[in-house]
């Protein structure tokens, strides 16, 4: 089989989304940490476009963006399907990923901001949040049923860098008391062997 | 299509993500009833077919909505999948698809809302270099071929070519020509409106321009 190399940057959650794919599909491959600040010659190489982190590189075949990566993942080995097989059902997951996308720019202001501008953040926030609780999640225990799939795998900077963020802010958005679903899918998604460790320190 | 399939778009006329829908629907001979939706006066159905967002477009089939064009392109290419594949069957040329059509996304219907949403003296500023310098990666990525889904129409080109008809109202409002600064993607809209499948579901460039200047004024930006 073709080597697998994964360029990625420690910190970022889109770097992770990665890594537990393979880990699910028990792909091996070789990590390769980037300095964003001192870009190496081969991400420049593989990533011309965007010149950012994920890029996977399969034998010598470049693909970047993380949930162009999943996909391609998930078609690539098969086994332990990570999308339902179902049409619709995969328009559903997809359009739950693609609310995520969404979701990263109330992130990114939670992240941003400060005080009034905070409080705002922190209340769009979790309005986002609380569809995506109630209407993408109901009362699964995971997006892809009993056990996670790319919809986890693209929410999964709501675990531990959400809750690291809300640390440093000092607000706390994710509760059980305000979204306790989707509070509990976290922690469960923080226990599965592929998640947990992978971001000690943090 | 069997017999008892009822397949409903939710969309506006003008809408260059709803044209995507339009494009694919027509490339696999997809019959289907087109329900124009007034955006400033959002209709029940609208409202329960897409609860979350709200937008359009959005596909109904067999009563079950499907929202987000992409994600509706896809479900059409995999629920018709015995005519005109718009994605590759090899994993990586698929990547490759959809990396382009996600930077159609970011890149062009992104920035298209920004020129709408701006003055003209403030275009520039607005980085109007960087959108014609979009436009001219998507040519380098198409190269000679004569689709950027190769020989035939596919996943990428059903993301780019409602553009075809709005480029006009782009040239208008950033002052460019197309033919002077992107002649072969100028060349590639006119040899695609040659195919029926694009040239009925894209709207007249014109008539999108004249919808482009009220809205603006709506918007208190012309």
């Amino acid at each position: 089989m073709a080597e697998v190399k994964l360029y990625g940057f420690w910190p970022s959650p889109y770097s992770h989304r990665i890594i537990w794919a393979l880990k699910l599909k028990g792909v091996e491959y070789e990590y390769i940490e980037e300095d964003l600040s001192n870009k190496s010659e081969s991400l420049l190489k593989y990533n011309p476009v965007y010149k950012k982190t994920p890029v996977l590189v399969h034998g010598d075949k470049p693909i970047a963006e993380s949930l162009v990566i999943l996909e391609y993942i998930e078609e690539t080995w098969p086994e332990n399907p990570l999308l339902p097989k179902d049409p619709y059902e995969r328009a559903m997951a997809r359009f739950w990923i693609q609310y995520g996308v969404d979701t990263v720019a109330a992130l990114r202001a939670f992240y941003q901001g400060s005080g009034e501008e905070l409080e705002k953040a922190a209340t769009e926030l979790l309005e986002s949040l609380k569809i995506l609780e109630e209407q993408g999640l109901g009362d699964k225990r995971f997006f892809g049923g009993e056990s996670m799939n790319l919809v986890d795998i693209s929410y999964g900077a709501l675990g531990y860098w959400l809750a690291a963020v809300e640390e440093v802010k000092g607000v706390k958005v994710l509760e059980p008391s305000t979204l306790p679903r989707l509070h509990a899918w976290a922690k469960n998604l923080d226990e599965l062997p592929v998640v947990k460790g992978k971001h000690s320190g943090l | 299509m069997a017999a008892d399939e009822q397949v409903t778009l939710l969309d506006t006329w003008a809408s260059s993500i709803g044209m995507r829908v339009r494009i694919a629907l027509a490339e696999k001979g997809v019959k289907y009833e087109f329900i124009e939706q007034d955006l400033w006066n959002k209709s029940g159905l609208l409202l329960q077919m897409n609860p979350v967002h709200k937008k359009i477009p959005v596909l109904v089939h067999n009563g079950k909505p499907v929202c987000e064009s992409l994600v509706i392109v896809q479900y059409i290419d995999e629920v018709w999948k015995d005519k005109a594949p718009l994605l590759p069957s090899d994993p990586y040329q698929r990547a490759q698809s959809r990396f382009w059509a996600d930077f159609v996304d970011k890149k062009i219907y992104e920035h298209g809302r920004k020129i709408m949403t701006t003055k003209v003296e403030d275009q520039e500023a607005a980085g109007k270099k960087d959108f014609i310098d979009t436009l001219k990666l998507m040519e380098g990525e198409l190269g000679d071929k004569p689709y950027f889904g190769g020989e035939t129409l596919g996943y990428v080109d059903v993301a780019l070519l409602p553009y075809c008809c709005w480029f006009y109202t782009y040239e208008n409002i950033l002052n460019f020509s197309l033919e002077a600064d992107c002649p072969k993607l100028n060349a590639y809209c006119k040899r695609c409106l040659q195919k029926e499948s694009v040239s009925k579901s894209l709207e007249d460039p014109k008539k999108i321009y004249d919808f482009a200047l009220k809205l603006r004024k709506k918007l208190g930006v012309e």
